[in-house]
């Protein structure tokens, strides 16, 4: 009875208030981290690459955001048109650089030994990073903001910004549509066939060559949709703001377990909100430090990941 | 014979230097040690070419009363050892005041030599607080300000022209950005008016701070303080302008620069951030750099402006004294306001400068202006 009491009274001295605002700062952390992750669970399912350079095509995504908004507001668009057609861009932009990038750094690697596509994706991103930065500015650039107002949040404004709303709502759709991809169409079923098993796919009949740039151009397209989307909340980028989402986006997708697109989506929404909760709960300066152990905790016990299958070693 | 004409020609020199050594022997001698050469000198050449420039001016008008001054100049290249080595030879010379050394390390390692001698020294551009406000070096003054002097700033705006009662503080883990926090959040503690509510680091080029925002807003704090760059401080005030939190934002001269308005732009508007006072609008300061460019044909360096402002008070002291004696010549330091470019400055107890230092700006209409907080 006594303990009974003593757990409803913390219950109630919860902060709840404060606890859902730590749980929206966790989910718009985490969605961003999910969109970038997806890219590298994806392409890591069908060829076993860690492409590195994955972050670097978020940030262009972002760049390639602010430079057709530049230009469409100088035309005097509506703003929200401005944020559409600059995402729709951004995602076209950088599913060409996507499919460039297997095309002329990993596909001529294919045969070689595992190590030499790694140092290729590195190689990528620092020549991606430092196109950039030579290209445009190394400095921290402004990004318009172009959320239109959104009066039905205005009773949860200190919760909840209109920003995070766009970027929770938006992701989660993308994911789902997603989802519903790669269970319903052809191309999908391709996909996972050959994530399954490359050669019986092209046994099979399936193109693996195609799958594998479509695997790139899906990635990209996601990613730049994240850089849209963290732009028009941050309000500024630069050329490296890729590394370091790259990198927790990376680690989203590990304890999620690599190659599962749900695994992904899922350890970036988990990765974000233990960072929340590490910086709302204890103290920020730790937010790093609890987030990575905790994925360690979660490695120690599921080796492969939340989701993630365990591999079957075949002798 | 050979050895007699070596002694010949001793002898030849020795009479030879004996006039300089009587004209040296009527002089006040000023020591000017510090980095000459080395890595360092980009900040101890313009800080030596600032004592020949005021020594130049004051012997052509006729020396400080009827005695010209000399300047014998020892290099430390910053190092601790050659400093001990330099204040040596400057004391083996007779050195009756000093201007120098360049470096806090240099600075400490020379200045139990100068005690001893109770030699009055002040430099230019050391910066470490503990030379002054430990009280252990009673003969030395700075024209620069220690390094807490821009938090002492902060604290000082936020508890009297904020009237700040709950303050939360926040740095981004570096060395400068944490430091300028450390020190901010002893002053209000030592001051005890106002509570320190939060103190955190965040990590620089993370995906978005809305956490560290949050927890700030709930504990209430009505200022926040930031030690860091501009880069976070303008991501900071976005978030919480977009949340529309009631809380001022100061910060220091990491946050003051042209990139922080062009990045924040209407939401940067009401931040207050510190930096120290632009002093190149003063004639004195103009005609400083005028001479530097006549006597040495280039832009001065790095602490020059400080350099000659010490320079022109020790000397100034010196002659309000009438004597190079130590207690005489610390009363005028302390007593006795002086023009120089830095305007017009005198020093406190401890020895620090009073009049010039750092000013604490606002962002008002796209621009950092002056709130002219202290300055009476």
């Amino acid at each position: 009875m006594n303990i009974f009491e003593a757990i409803t009274s913390y219950v109630v001295e919860i902060d709840w208030r404060y606890f859902i605002e730590l749980v929206f700062s966790g989910l718009t952390k985490g969605s961003i981290y999910a969109l970038i992750s997806l890219g590298y669970t994806m392409v890591y399912g069908i060829i076993e690459l860690i492409n590195f350079a994955h972050g670097e095509i978020y940030m262009i995504g972002a760049f390639t955001g602010l430079i057709v908004a530049g230009a469409l507001g100088a035309l005097g668009f509506p703003s929200l048109g401005i944020l559409v057609i600059a995402a729709l861009v951004a995602v076209i932009y950088c599913a060409a650089y996507g499919y460039t990038m297997e095309k002329i750094a990993y596909r001529p690697l294919r045969g070689a030994q595992r190590l030499s596509p790694l140092i290729s994706a590195i190689g990528m991103s620092i020549f991606l990073g430092n196109y950039v930065l030579n290209a445009q500015t190394q400095d921290f650039v402004r990004f318009p903001d172009l959320l239109p107002p959104m009066p039905f949040l205005d009773p949860v404004s200190d919760i909840l910004r209109p920003s995070s709303f766009l970027i929770i709502v938006c992701s989660a759709t993308v994911m789902i549509a997603l989802t519903l991809f790669i269970k319903r169409t052809r191309l999908g079923k391709a996909m996972r066939a050959t994530a399954q098993n490359r050669k019986m796919a092209m046994l099979l009949g399936i193109d693996a060559d195609r799958i594998i740039s479509a695997t790139f151009i899906i990635g990209s397209g996601l990613a730049a949709i994240g850089g849209i989307l963290i732009a028009s909340h941050t309000l500024q980028i630069n050329f490296n703001i890729g590394f370091l989402a790259g990198i927790k986006a990376f680690t989203a997708a590990v304890l999620g377990g690599i190659g599962s697109i749900p695994g992904a989506m899922l350890g970036g929404l988990v990765l974000g909100c233990c960072e929340s909760f590490a910086a709302g709960y204890f103290v920020s300066d730790y937010e790093d430090m609890v987030a990575f152990a905790i994925l360690i905790l979660i490695l120690i016990f599921r080796p492969s990941g939340l989701l993630g299958k365990a591999k079957v070693q075949k002798v | 014979m050979r050895s007699s004409q070596w002694f010949g020609l001793a002898v030849a020199c020795l009479t030879l230097s004996l006039p300089v050594a009587a004209i040296a022997a009527d002089a006040i001698k000023l020591g000017v040690p510090g980095a000459h050469t080395g890595d360092l000198a980009g900040y101890g050449v313009p800080e030596l070419n600032a004592a020949k420039l005021v020594v130049d001016k004051i012997n052509a008008a006729g020396g400080i009363n009827g005695k010209m001054v000399e300047i014998i100049a020892q290099d430390d290249q910053c190092k601790p050892d050659l400093a001990t080595n330099a204040a040596t030879k400057l004391i083996a010379e007779n050195v009756e005041i000093v201007m120098g050394h360049t470096c806090s390390g240099a600075t400490k390692a020379a200045l139990p030599m100068y005690e001893d001698k109770k030699i009055v020294s002040i430099s230019p551009s050391a910066t470490s607080p503990e030379l002054t406000q430990k009280g252990q070096f009673p003969h030395f003054f700075r024209t620069t300000p220690s390094d807490d002097a821009q938090a002492r700033l902060g604290a000082d705006f936020a508890l009297k022209a904020l009237k700040a009662k709950k303050i939360a503080i926040l740095h981004d883990k570096g060395d400068y950005g944490k430091g300028y926090a450390e020190f901010v959040k002893q002053f209000i503690e030592e001051e005890g008016s106002a509570k320190v509510v939060f103190f955190e680091g965040i990590t620089p080029g993370a995906v978005d701070y809305s956490s560290a925002v949050q927890k700030i807003g709930r504990s209430g704090a009505d200022v926040l303080i930031f030690g860091g760059y501009y880069p976070e401080a303008s991501k900071l005030i976005t978030n919480i302008r977009a949340r529309k939190m009631k809380i001022d934002f100061v910060s220091e001269d990491g946050v003051k620069t042209e990139a922080f308005l062009k990045l924040t732009g209407k939401e940067g508007e009401g931040v207050y951030a510190s930096s120290s006072r632009d002093y190149s609008d003063l004639p004195l300061t103009k005609e400083a750099y005028e001479a530097h460019r006549k006597m040495f044909g280039s832009e001065p360096g790095q602490f020059f402006e400080l350099a000659y402002a010490a320079t022109q008070a020790l000397l100034n002291a010196v002659a309000k004294a009438g004597t190079t004696e130590a207690e005489a010549v610390m009363k005028a330091l302390r007593t006795e306001y002086v023009d120089t470019p830095l305007g017009s400055i005198r020093f406190d107890e401890k020895g620090d400068c009073e009049g010039a230092g750092f000013a604490m700006f606002k962002v008002e209409g796209g621009k950092f202006v002056d709130q002219k907080f202290g300055v009476e």
